[in-house]
């Protein structure tokens, strides 16, 4: 069943954590079979490019573990950082606090839900 | 000037304040100069003030150098007379006159107490004149600077008029933007979008463009960094009110919209914003 994993993070992510929380987050998912992972990003003020194409990592990874990810609470200093970077996060996808996430989640989940049943009633 | 020959001069305006200060003052209500009584009082106390710190000033032999220490004092005086009167209308001339008008009790002052000795009243005379236009100088300076002051923060005011961000509905947003759009204020506006999105949580912004009549290249790439920050927040960008002008030079500077929802009024943006949020609108049926 859907099991939702919320990842909270909270200090200036430097690449060695950043990497970490790759090895951690992927591993928690395979244990508890999660299939939905909001990531909270509201309290990072500095994104740089290494942490954008890891929350593309989570993402991809993720999807091939049959989770969903949302990202979430993202600052408008960062967005615009990324965007100067030009980095645009293809296939992440986003809402703009928890309670949206969450719901956007549980939307997902049940689409996919939705197509199960409809292929296994074949 | 020699030591011995500045001495004299702290000693004799010291001396003869009160006398200075009537013969200043009735130079100063000449011709062109405004007139009033609460400020002729004002002005008395002013004179008075500036007499007691030049003579200090004067006290220690430097009357050529006013970015020294020793000035200091005098200068504050003059640069609240200036930055006052500045505010209360006054043309820096007039303000400048407030000092010039100083020379001629001094010069007759000195010219009194050096009636037989040509030389030192001829040399007195004209570090006073000197002095006296660095000093006036001064306070034309400061005078422009505070008119410089007053400008940039009428025009961070205006800034801030033309860059507001409205509530239409339950979750949008509307940017109205009128005016030309340069570099700075696009900035601005792309600053406050984002800000009024995370506070207000609401997942449409609309931005109009009805009111701006020309929009170069730098102004486009802000507009779609907007969108494209907006997009990666979470939320939509939905840009309406692009006049047929603005539509030729958009394509004609190659600007890439492809990615960017585009409406011709308010109106037919505020629709799609509804229908986003699952909303319709429904007329009545007439009675």
């Amino acid at each position: 069943m859907g099991d939702y994993l919320l990842v909270t993070i909270q200090v200036d992510m430097h690449d060695r954590l950043a990497l970490t929380l790759q090895d951690d987050l992927t591993t928690r998912i395979a244990q508890t079979k999660a299939r939905a992972v909001l990531i909270d990003i509201s309290a990072l003020d500095v994104v740089d490019s290494f942490i954008g194409r890891m929350l593309v990592s989570i993402s991809a990874m993720s999807r091939i573990l049959d989770a969903e990810t949302v990202v979430v609470g993202m600052q408008p200093a960062v967005a615009i950082t990324l965007v100067e970077l030009g980095l645009s996060l293809q296939g992440v996808r986003t809402a703009l606090n928890v309670e949206k996430g969450m719901a956007m989640l549980r939307d997902l989940l049940d689409a996919s839900e939705e197509l199960k049943d409809a292929g296994s009633s074949e | 000037m020699n030591a011995t020959d500045a001495s004299r001069l702290p000693e004799l305006l010291e001396k003869n304040e009160e006398r200075l200060v009537t013969e200043w003052t009735r130079q100063m209500n000449g011709p062109d100069v405004r007139n009033d009584a609460l400020r002729a009082r004002e002005t008395q106390e002013q004179c008075s003030e500036m007499i007691r710190l030049m003579v200090e000033a004067t006290r220690s032999g430097n009357v050529t150098e006013i970015n020294a220490a020793e000035w200091n004092p005098t200068k504050d005086l003059l640069a609240g007379i200036s930055r006052a009167r500045a505010k209360q209308g006054f043309t820096p001339a007039e303000v400048a006159t407030f000092v010039f008008s100083f020379k001629r009790p001094v010069f007759d002052l000195i010219q009194e107490h050096h009636a037989d000795q040509a030389e030192l009243m001829m040399s007195e005379v004209w570090a006073m004149s000197a002095l006296l236009d660095k000093l006036g100088l001064y306070t034309t300076e400061v005078y422009q600077k505070s008119r410089e002051e007053i400008i940039a923060r009428q025009q961070a005011d205006m800034l801030e008029l033309s860059t507001p961000v409205v509530k239409l509905w339950e979750g949008i947003l509307a940017l109205p933007l009128i005016g030309t759009l340069d570099s700075a204020r696009t900035q601005v506006v792309m600053e406050n979008l984002l800000q009024s999105i995370v506070e207000t949580g609401a997942e449409v912004a609309i931005i109009d463009i009805t009111g701006v009549p020309t929009v170069d290249t730098l102004v486009s790439q802000h507009l779609l960094k907007t969108v494209a920050a907006t997009r990666l927040m979470g939320a939509e960008c939905i840009i309406s009110g692009i006049r047929p002008q603005i539509a030729q030079t958009i394509v004609h500077l190659g600007v890439d919209l492809a990615d960017v929802v585009t409406k011709a009024t308010l109106a037919d943006a505020f629709v799609l914003a509804l229908k986003k949020r699952g909303a319709t609108v429904t007329r009545q049926a007439a009675k």
